[in-house]
């Protein structure tokens, strides 16, 4: 069994990582633009403590409906919170989300891609044919439906975002296991007794984590969207707590008091969203030119 | 053909008895105790048992199952534990607001859409391609509730063009009101399909036989329609059954930001109130639809793929 591990400083080295972080930076300005934003977007979510102005949750019957002064750069709502520090905490929700629904969603889907994928047979037949019919379901549809059923509040919003990411994992992870399968080194490894343990998490998983680590940075910001809509909705974050999608939903309610907490969130959600969707796209293309147009 | 149309539609059967089956999982395992989860921590002993007695939550896990398709075979959803309306009655009502914005704003997606992408493919790397690229751009980034909010606040709040919400009575006023909601849902509709008209153009113009329709002096018009998009044909029909769909869940919360009746603001409005059996009811058409576009889309392809009905 040593030898077989020992192959790997054989083989050339892997391309240096750093050169293609390098090679992803300096591709295009604009990776560069959408880099800078999420940097931006993450040093506020992790200071927010420090640099809101004032607290999120403070409620002043004085300062209702407010519009934008430079004691309140965006207003205040119509409980008289301050809409900037309401965005502020709010990107906390849309960070942890983002990061975390896509990170579990990869876990459990690669699982059971490659569980299908390696033993094949009936097992396969019901993940693939589970995966298939989730597969049709639109992502939001899909966490409206799961989230009917569970309700709003943290971990059933981190379930509901999962859930919904899984079947996109799954199926491309069934498909590069199928095809890793056939190599001769997993053969090899096969004829030289290798337990079926170490040869999944030894040599299958690594050969198929490029296209899971793309699809996680594709889905970034999917899943930032998705939060947002589903706490639009009353289904994700709830209330007082801070999310860009209720601070939406709190605007619309109060449509003839200020518009700015609409306008501000929302354009915070854009932003952040383009900017992972160029950066998504950049990481796609240095990691795997094939799909590059 | 008629063999392929057959097999597909007998596939459909259990696929929607496998997508029933989850709704039931979901709706009646998942949160525990459905009586606790309608009415709350709060209530009295007395109130769970008769809700359990009501909804025929007392019987066996299987009978419930049993109950429940039967209960989705006849049309009968229970009643709404809000207002003791048929939950049929409300679908029913609801429905059709539902259907008209999903099909005024995929037309209007489609009818922006596709020319863009056209206008894209045959200004490669211009002016024209560009303003394409960063329009689908914001439409891939930009949520649809955050726009629709926009579209109200300038349009109806503030200029006084569109009625601010509702549905409307009678055609005119309806078309009145499904203006703004099917606008916004069609920009995001018209960004991904104008992107994917571009891809899909330019990789058919790359093909041998659109150099020798160009050599053999067809016109740019007929290149372009006759062999270019007729091609593109294939992959444009999965992106509008996507797309589709994509509308359908876009509707919901279009549907709160415009105060419209519908599908969505009916399931939305059930969830805060815990009205277990308009959840139930709405999830099902949700779901159903589902299974129905993609039953949709195997025809299209059928017919826009003629190879397809060989095999």
């Amino acid at each position: 069994m040593a030898a077989i591990i020992d192959t790997a400083d054989i083989i050339a080295p892997a391309p240096n990582r750093l050169a293609i972080l390098a090679r992803i930076m300096l591709g295009r300005p604009a990776t560069i633009f959408a880099a800078l934003i999420i940097l931006v977007f993450v040093a506020v979510a992790v200071l927010a403590p420090w640099i809101a102005p004032y607290n999120p949750l403070a409620q002043s019957i004085l300062k209702i409906n407010q519009t934008p002064s430079w004691a309140h750069w965006l207003g205040t709502d119509q409980f008289g919170r301050d809409v900037l520090s309401r965005m502020i905490y709010g990107s906390r929700n849309s960070l942890i989300f983002g990061l975390l629904s896509p990170v579990l969603a990869a876990i459990v889907g690669t699982t059971m891609g490659v569980v299908a994928g390696y033993f094949g047979g009936a097992v396969d037949r019901v993940i693939s044919r589970l995966v298939d019919l989730l597969l049709a379901f639109p992502e939001l549809l899909l966490a409206i439906i799961i989230a009917a059923a569970l309700g709003g509040g943290f971990w059933n919003v981190v379930a509901v975002l999962t859930v919904a990411f899984v079947p996109g994992f799954a199926r491309i992870a069934r498909a590069q296991t199928l095809s890793v399968k056939q190599e001769p080194y997993i053969e090899a490894a096969v004829a030289v007794g290798v337990s079926t343990p170490v040869i999944i998490f030894r040599h299958i998983v690594p050969n198929i984590a490029a296209p899971i680590v793309v699809l996680v940075t594709l889905w970034v910001a999917s899943a930032i969207r998705l939060e947002a809509s589903l706490s639009f909705l009353g289904l994700g974050t709830q209330p007082p707590n801070p999310s860009w999608g209720n601070i939406i939903r709190d605007g619309l309610n109060n449509l003839f008091g200020s518009p700015w907490p609409i306008i501000g969130a929302g354009l915070a959600i854009t932003c952040v969203v383009l900017a992972f969707n160029l950066f998504g796209d950049a990481v796609r293309d240095a990691l795997d030119p094939e799909t590059a147009s | 053909m008629v063999r392929y149309l057959m097999w597909r539609l007998l596939d459909a059967v259990p696929t929607i008895l496998l997508v029933l089956t989850l709704v039931f999982v979901c709706m009646r395992i998942l949160p525990g105790d459905p009586a606790l989860a309608a009415l709350g921590d709060n209530a009295l002993p007395d109130q769970l048992a008769a809700f359990r007695e009501k909804m025929g939550l007392n019987v066996p896990l299987w009978q419930q199952y049993l109950d429940f398709l039967g209960g989705v075979l006849t049309l009968d959803f229970g009643r709404s534990l809000m207002n003791n309306t048929s939950v049929l009655q409300l679908l029913v009502y609801n429905l059709p607001y539902t259907i008209e914005l999903t099909i005024a704003a995929m037309v209007m997606g489609v009818v922006a859409g596709i020319p863009l992408g056209v206008l894209a493919a045959t200004h490669r790397n211009r002016t024209a391609d560009s303003g394409v690229r960063v329009f689908s751009l914001i439409g891939y980034a930009i949520p649809d509730f955050y726009l629709g909010a926009l579209l109200l606040i300038t349009f109806s709040l503030n200029l006084g063009w569109f009625p601010i919400n509702g549905g409307g009575d009678g055609f005119v006023d309806r078309l009145h009101h499904i203006v703004l909601p099917a606008l916004t849902l069609a920009f995001v509709k018209a960004a991904f399909l104008g992107r994917l008209t571009r891809t899909s153009l330019l990789e058919v113009f790359g093909k041998d036989y659109v150099r020798t329709a160009r050599a053999k002096g067809a016109s740019e018009r007929r290149v372009i329609y006759r062999h270019g998009l007729r091609n593109a044909l294939l992959p444009l029909s999965t992106g509008m059954g996507l797309s589709l769909l994509a509308t359908l869940s876009g509707s919901v919360a279009i549907e709160l930001v415009f105060n419209r009746p519908g599908i969505g603001k009916l399931l939305i409005g059930a969830i805060t109130e815990r009205d277990y059996a308009v959840i139930q009811g709405g999830v099902i058409v949700f779901a159903l639809f589902v299974v129905l576009v993609n039953l949709l889309m195997d025809l299209v392809y059928i017919v826009v793929d003629p190879r397809i009905r060989v095999t």
